[in-house]
């Protein structure tokens, strides 16, 4: 519970540092560290499959495409225009606060003990059981959606094939 | 080591302390023990011991002042880089140019986490190791970025660039690679693929079949890219970026770098050694439990350690590439082929699903006649150009 905290009081720092710094490289660095302390939460959570998941796609590969992009463009020329994002952002974290209240209100004091995980859980097996067996169909139709947009993003990048 | 530590707690020696913090104490203890008795040494030997191999292939005496053969160089160089001035840019950005040289190691340093010494010796058996050894050196990756961005300088920049572009895109021929070793074995789990292997190599995951052999190569190939180790150190050439990411790094910052990247190295061969030749398995010559684990430590270490040699040798004789051929040999060549790999080992566990004795068998056979050719051809060397220094080897 004392780490549950710690990581979580982490967290908030971080992706509060992911909004506030000035620099888009300081953001993304904050943003690889937000993304690697969710991760130790999956961990504490009996849920290592997602949690190391979550650091090799979200922390290792995507962020590094960001990082890439970033530091190919030139920062400094990302940081005018200020004020119109200023106001969109706050309506939307208001907005977003207001339905987590309400969402969080919505939602009956548990009682007792939560009850255990069961033996197995999360591990391999137990995903790709469900991902492949009760789920199959859903699961192709997303791969197919992102293979989709692989193809879209080529023919916009590449305009002459 | 879990059970210890829970042992430890029940006898009440950590009575009033949360659980957490308990483990969390042990887990910092062991990494720090296992950092300065055997990490440290064996980058700063291989560090050493790689600057004797390319002196001998270039014809050179290299470093053998320091100690008996200069064995101690790496200790000198250590307290020679410890008490240098630790040099920050004025233009840098400091806090990711101190931090970078930590992300680094860190990603390097973790992954002994689940390397298995031995069938006790083995820090954490987590039934995602693979996914852990993925997951975790993607980190080298941000570290590498950081140092090249916030030295505020273009060779660095540049030198970060191509680190990342290689590395992200050598990790799929990789974790193909790896995968491939997953269908045959079955698991995730670092000791579980070894104990589907035995201690003879014709039942070693090398030999399964055509398909896992081609995948060991690839899987070399693209570990050494992504370790930035010639012929692929683009991001560190000297003749075009000074030294890449590294150009604004002094001290004991710098020394770090180049500490993750040659235990990197012993990281590489021990990960080949545990999915493709058998890991820490021995013959069953006895039972006492102390001598087993010794013997499968030497076993596991001389087996890893091989791989750095030949790492070394590649560095000695081959030219670099440039980024064009770098990025084609990857994705042109190494990611089909590994799909091809991964499909086939596929195929063949659904015709053969308990393996194909015969088959093993053969490979092996082709994997010894490829060692005998490498052999003949070195003698045929070592006859023609009569060197007179290999034969002195103690100079």
């Amino acid at each position: 519970m004392i780490l549950f905290f710690i990581l979580a009081a982490l967290s908030v720092i971080f992706s509060l540092a992911v909004v506030f710094q000035r620099n888009p490289v300081h953001s993304a660095m904050a943003l690889v560290a937000t993304l690697f302390l969710v991760a130790v939460l999956f961990l504490t959570l009996d849920a290592p499959m997602v949690g190391f998941l979550q650091i090799l796609v979200y922390a290792g590969a995507i962020m590094i495409l960001f990082l890439f992009v970033i530091m190919l463009l030139n920062p400094e020329a990302l940081e005018r225009r200020r004020v119109f994002w200023w106001g969109l952002g706050s309506t939307a974290a208001l907005v977003l606060i207001v339905e987590m209240a309400a969402l969080l209100s919505a939602i009956p004091a548990r009682e007792g003990r939560i009850a255990a995980v069961a033996e197995g859980f999360g591990s391999p097996e137990m995903l790709g059981r469900t991902l492949f067996r009760d789920f199959v169909l859903p699961f192709e139709i997303a791969s197919v959606l992102l293979l989709v947009a692989i193809v879209g993003a080529v023919v916009l990048a590449k305009r002459e094939l | 080591m879990q059970q210890l530590v829970d042992q430890l707690i029940q006898e009440g020696y950590f009575e009033g302390v949360p659980k957490d913090f308990v483990y969390t104490g042990f887990m910092v203890l062991v990494a720090l023990l296992v950092l300065s008795f055997f990490v440290a040494p064996l980058a700063g030997i291989t560090s050493w011991l790689e600057r004797r191999v390319w002196a001998r292939i270039q014809s050179r005496v290299g470093p053998n002042r320091v100690g008996p053969q200069g064995i101690l160089q790496w200790l000198a160089d250590g307290i020679k880089n410890l008490l240098k001035e630790d040099i920050i840019p004025t233009a840098a950005d400091k806090r990711l140019f101190a931090l970078a040289p930590y992300v680094v190691f860190v990603g390097f340093f973790a992954t002994f986490v689940v390397i298995p010494f031995g069938s006790q010796l083995i820090v954490a058996d987590l039934n995602i190791g693979i996914l852990y050894l993925l997951a975790i050196t993607s980190l080298v990756v941000v570290g590498i970025l950081m140092a090249g961005w916030s030295s505020n300088n273009k060779w660095s920049l540049l030198g970060g660039m191509r680190s990342a572009a290689q590395i992200v895109s050598y990790e799929i021929p990789a974790g193909l690679a790896l995968l491939t070793i997953v269908f045959a074995a079955g698991t995730l789990s670092m000791q579980g693929i070894i104990k589907a292997q035995g201690w003879a190599p014709w039942d070693w995951l090398l030999f399964y079949n055509p398909f896992t052999f081609a995948a060991f190569f690839l899987y070399f190939t693209a570990a050494l890219a992504e370790g930035n180790r010639t012929p692929f150190d683009i991001p560190e050439a000297e003749s075009e970026l000074v030294a890449g990411y590294v150009t604004e790094y002094s001290g004991m910052r710098f020394l770090f770098f180049f500490f993750a990247e040659w235990g990197n190295l012993y990281v590489i061969g021990a990960i080949a050694t545990t999915l493709f030749l058998g890991g820490w398995q021995i013959p069953p010559i006895t039972d006492h439990p102390v001598l087993v684990g010794i013997l499968q430590f030497i076993v596991f270490f001389l087996k890893a350690y091989l791989w750095v040699f030949v790492a070394m040798w590649v560095r000695g004789t081959l030219p670099r590439v440039r980024v064009d051929q770098l990025m084609s040999l990857c994705w042109k060549y190494m990611v089909p082929l590994s799909f091809i790999c991964l499909l086939g080992t596929a195929a063949w566990m659904v015709i053969w699903p308990q393996g194909n004795r015969v088959a093993s068998f053969v490979m092996f056979l082709i994997g010894v006649a490829i060692l005998g050719l490498f052999f003949r051809r070195v003698r045929f060397q070592i006859r023609h150009a009569q060197p007179v220094l290999y034969w002195k080897p103690y100079i």
